[in-house]
């Protein structure tokens, strides 16, 4: 089902511009809300962040720890898929980028083995799977989509990515970034995505993964890295959970 | 020593006054950031008005319901285990009867419904098990959409995720319904607020 009148995270980039270094609860409270709570202490704004902020951690410990390695995503059928799949993106449609598949080359960084790029006919040599799953939006909504690419735990064997690392992160094209648990990069329905429905949705390469929010998918990949230190993501780092998992 | 002329009875025991309020703070967080969340990406054809919601924009809100959640969840666990174990719920709820809620309603429109403090009447023994049923559906249908994959049962017997979205879209609508209510009588029948306070029933006129 396509949602109505549903927000784009890009309508926010003004107020993220402002909010951005004092972290997002700055201005939290709307004025009907702050009259309401008048005679509590919740104007010192930074104890409040700062509270909300370690409950995020704290979130995010919980769901690592619900987080079932095996407990697989509902598939649907093809019948079910919705059309058009709904665009988001922190920016515009028409300010995709648009990338040369035959000059494409995947990066790799940090700790993986194999550092060798990967171009898009090697990435399509390896094995493909498919599904059929559904995004959860961090907005509320959600839309049920096919993927297919490699299984993105192949992939990181296959290029002797340190998978007691804590850490997988992800540099775009678009400027987004993001990162994952290695848990999570190691769920069998987590897919280096190669084919969707259209290139706006990640055109050459975008990971899919069912068991995070739709914003934890990043699109248009051009590297991947593997790391032990915190790497943020662009969301993230503006107040949105980390871990985000379904 | 209890029931005295002179000495105010306890009616409303500590446990259930420090629970009571703890709950309303979290309740009003989770409704107020609820509702941001929910303008996001609207399930019907209208939004909340901003000067009315909590967080300010979507991952503010986000961040207060999701830490919100914890207080509302485990102080409710609490409250239910206290009402189950020490008869609160037994003595205070049983029995419902919706005739007995139906003569009541009667009664009070009529300005005879007889106000004994410490002892609820047949609407309010129904209002109160109503929305502590509508909270707890309030929490499960909140997992359901937290967790579609990790707990796909729970969601599964929400209706699956976009149904699992309006019932708790509905199960809030409750609860704030409950508190129109609720909150209305508190303010405007007399010596019924204090006493939620001090648990203290004011001394008989």
């Amino acid at each position: 089902m396509k949602p109505r009148r549903s927000e784009r995270l890009s309508a926010f980039r003004p107020q993220i511009a402002r909010l951005e270094r004092r972290l997002f609860l700055k201005q939290g409270l709307s004025l009907g809300a702050l009259s309401l709570l008048s005679g509590c202490t919740l104007k010192d704004d930074d104890a409040v962040d700062r509270l909300l902020m370690t409950m995020s951690r704290f979130n995010d410990k919980i769901q690592a720890a619900l987080f079932d390695p095996a407990k697989l995503a509902p598939t649907y059928s093809e019948a079910d898929v919705t059309t058009p799949f709904p665009f988001n993106a922190y920016y515009e449609e028409k300010d995709v980028p648009l990338i040369d598949g035959e000059r494409y080359r995947l990066q790799l960084s940090g700790l993986i083995a194999d550092k060798r790029p990967w171009s898009l006919d090697e990435l399509r040599a390896l094995p493909q799977s498919s599904q059929i799953t559904r995004l959860v939006c961090v907005e509320g909504w959600s839309a049920i989509g096919q993927w297919r690419g490699v299984a993105f735990r192949h992939f990181l064997e296959r290029v002797g990515a340190d998978l007691t690392a804590r850490y997988v992160g992800f540099k775009c094209a678009d400027k987004y970034y993001s990162s994952i648990d290695m848990p999570s990069a190691l769920h069998p329905q987590t897919l280096l995505a190669l084919d969707f429905t259209d290139a706006k949705y990640g055109y050459p390469l975008r990971l899919r993964l069912p068991t995070k929010l739709g914003f934890k998918n990043p699109k248009f990949i051009g590297e991947i890295f593997v790391t032990n230190d915190y790497p943020g993501g662009y969301w993230e780092d503006k107040g949105y959970n980390w871990f985000s998992g379904s | 020593m209890v029931g005295g002329v002179d000495k105010p009875r306890t009616i409303h025991p500590l446990f259930v006054r420090v629970t009571h309020w703890v709950n309303a703070f979290a309740i009003f967080v989770m409704v107020l950031s609820g509702w941001r969340i929910y303008n996001a990406s609207p399930l019907f054809d209208f939004e909340f008005p901003k000067d009315f919601t909590l967080g300010g924009w979507l991952a503010g809100a986000l961040a207060w319901h999701f830490a919100a959640m914890w207080l509302l969840a485990l102080n409710g666990l609490a409250y239910l285990a206290y009402g189950l174990v020490s008869g609160h719920f037994r003595k205070s709820f049983l029995p419902i009867s919706l005739r007995g809620a139906f003569d009541d309603v009667l009664l009070a429109m009529r300005g005879l419904l007889d106000h004994a403090p410490g002892r609820y009447n047949a609407v309010q023994r129904l209002f109160y098990i109503g929305v502590i049923l509508a909270v707890i559906v309030a929490v499960l249908s909140g997992l359901a959409i937290w967790k579609p994959v990790q707990l796909q049962a729970l969601t599964a017997v929400m209706g699956g995720f976009e149904t699992a979205r309006r019932v708790h879209f509905f199960a809030m609508a409750a609860i704030v319904a409950f508190l129109l209510v609720h909150i209305g009588l508190a303010v405007s029948v007399k010596g019924i607020l204090t006493p939620m306070f001090t648990g203290r029933a004011e001394a008989p006129r």
